[in-house]
């Protein structure tokens, strides 16, 4: 278990150094760079060769990566060339605002996706079943981006309940206590909402098709014969067996979600990484970029790691194995 | 194909496929608009839908802010995403298919290699690696299609590998070995063919997801570029005017999802009836 965890953390530090390396060369050798963006058109080729000077980048591309790498591994990850800002500080704040909402949104979109793909498996072929295999479908086929409009639509122009963008309202410094609370609450509901009903499809998807293999399993046969009641059966039963899948996908379902945050956050303005990236990456705002990806490469990383591990946890059998590989 | 449109599935996903297909195809023959031509703005904007304009023209699905008909600016829409979400595909499947194959099929470093790549471009988070290569070149269809293609090979890859590894342990194989055939005939003739089954299901269910990113892309003005319609921009230039004209927005989205879940239910009906061993 010990070595084989080792030997998972070596292969991820190898993709993160690999993502940071990909993303800098990329980067560089994309046209544009940062001089012509904060120097505008009308600057003269003086002015720019002094700019790119000062950014250091006029050095061979090797030696500003190796600059860059070894002051990223001891924590100083400079200044944001577009804002002047420190990059660690806009990228924690943004970091904060993102985890909320994905760590949030994966707990609900499971949870309610567990009950809905039990519910479903238990009553297989029933009308219910049907009604929630049509929702579920169409909530899997529904892009972030739109049904976060049309949430908006619903909430907030029509019904007038919500509001529509920010992750707080014009007077929240104004506000204390509850007041506070309930602001943040109302303007995470919408893009939570979003992602979480997204994930919800693919969940109960998921989770459905795990408990019906388990369900048609000799030791649910037994565990019939012995006059368990159904309902014990698949709480007890099934839905542990049916479990393992689920964990690993869960942690396999964390870039996913981190693509889905992207967009939503693009459409409720909610001031996370993945609007950092987006402004970020159209400005040539090298530091910034680059502290981004490597962040974002390190939790989706983790995420597998932690599905690996939580994986094991829930299931024996997978302890001993040997490279449990992900469900197909 | 007949017992593919006997599952309520695969029906299903069949013919809106085909229809929109079709439409897409036979523009201008479903409508006889302009799909970015814009003629008198201002008595033709937010014309909501199932009315005539000032003009006399009926728009079964409104107008937009420039006074564009949303139905015409759809099914040129379609066009493109389709055609963006299909390139794609094919684009992911050909060296999905190629990596998956030699890995499988010749063991040794150079599978090893081809894995450590597909796994290192499967760590990698998509959206950030598409972000990036978007934004750095300026934005145009051909660069969506190739970027989408080339960010989406490898879960193809992986089931290719798989089934090949799988396939080339089989007597049938031995048997094309020992007739003497040459290894590359045999894994282009004998291996690939019984391989490729999930490899349709993933390009099936591919589809979906590129179409989704294309909009996503569009969505950030990083992808298909105004005035040319695809859903995705649709949705986005749709989403700033959610106030006056709903429709704007939700037309392309409505397409965009029945799209997606005839891809969906199309991929699991194939998977069915194409296994035997998954029947039910």
């Amino acid at each position: 278990m010990l070595a084989r965890f080792g030997h998972r953390l070596l292969a991820g530090i190898a993709v993160v150094l690999g993502v940071v390396t990909l993303t800098f060369f990329l980067l560089h050798l994309a046209p544009g760079d940062p001089s012509d963006i904060m120097l505008g058109p009308a600057a003269t080729a003086e002015q720019r060769a002094d700019q790119r000077t000062a950014l250091g980048l006029d050095r061979p591309l090797p030696a500003q990566f190796a600059t860059w790498l070894s002051r990223f591994a001891r924590g100083d990850w400079g200044n944001s060339i577009a804002k002047g800002r420190p990059v660690r500080g806009l990228l924690a704040a943004a970091w904060r605002h993102t985890a909320w909402l994905i760590a949030l949104s994966l707990l609900l979109s499971y949870l309610i996706g567990l009950a809905i793909g039990a519910v479903q498996a238990a009553r297989s072929g029933s009308r219910l079943d049907t009604l929630l295999s049509v929702s579920t479908v169409t909530l899997f086929a529904m892009p972030g981006y739109w049904l976060g409009l049309m949430l908006v639509l619903l909430f907030t122009y029509w019904a007038r309940v919500l509001p529509a963008f920010g992750i707080a309202g014009l007077d929240s410094d104004y506000l204390q206590g509850a007041g506070w609370v309930i602001d943040r609450l109302r303007h995470l509901a919408l893009p939570l909402a979003t992602l979480t009903l997204v994930g919800i499809g693919g969940a109960a998807r998921f989770v459905r098709g795990g408990m019906l293999e388990t369900l048609s399993q000799p030791f649910i046969t037994t565990a019939y014969a012995k006059g368990l009641k159904p309902r014990r059966v698949v709480s007890h039963h099934a839905l542990r067996n049916a479990l393992t899948p689920v964990v690993t996908m869960l942690g396999l379902s964390l870039p996913a979600l981190f693509s889905g945050a992207v967009f939503v956050e693009a459409v409720f303005a909610w001031p996370g990484v993945g609007r950092v990236l987006v402004e970020a990456v159209r400005a040539r705002d090298y530091p910034v970029v680059m502290a981004a990806t490597a962040i974002s490469a390190v939790l989706v990383v983790a995420g597998n790691m932690i599905a690996d591990v939580l994986a094991a946890w829930v299931d024996p059998r997978v302890r001993g194995a040997q490279g449990g590989s992900a469900p197909s | 194909m007949k017992r593919l449109l006997r599952d309520r599935r695969g029906a299903f996903g069949f013919l809106v496929l085909l229809v929109v297909v079709v439409c897409a195809l036979a523009a201008p023959l479903v409508t006889n608009g302009d799909p970015v031509g814009q003629h008198d703005i201002v008595a033709t904007r937010f014309i909501p839908p199932l009315s005539s304009d000032p003009h006399g023209v009926f728009h079964p699905l409104g107008t937009d802010r420039f006074g564009r008909d949303v139905w015409t600016r759809l099914v040129y829409g379609a066009r493109i995403s389709m055609g963006v979400g299909v390139l794609a595909v094919l684009i992911s499947l050909a060296v999905g298919v190629v990596v998956g194959a030699l890995a499988g099929f010749w063991r040794g470093p150079v599978s090893l290699a081809l894995l450590g790549l597909t796994d290192f471009a499967l760590a990698v988070p998509r959206v950030v690696l598409l972000l990036l290569l978007a934004a750095l070149w300026q934005p145009s269809t051909t660069l969506v299609v190739t970027v989408l293609g080339l960010t989406g090979w490898m879960g193809i890859a992986r089931l290719v590998h798989g089934e090949v590894r799988s396939l080339a342990a089989r007597p049938f194989v031995e048997g094309a070995v020992a007739v003497g055939a040459r290894r590359l005939r045999i894994l282009a003739r004998h291996i690939l063919p019984n391989a490729l089954t999930p490899v349709i299901v993933a390009a099936a269910l591919g589809i979906g997801n590129a179409i989704i990113l294309e909009g996503g892309l569009s969505y950030l003005g990083l992808g298909v570029q105004a005035p040319t319609p695809s859903w995705g921009n649709m949705i986005a230039s749709g989403g700033d005017t959610l106030v006056n004209a709903p429709w704007v927005a939700t037309a392309p989205g409505v397409a965009l999802v029945l799209v997606v879940i005839a891809c969906t239910q199309l991929g699991d009906a194939l998977r069915d009836v194409l296994d035997p061993n998954l029947r039910r």
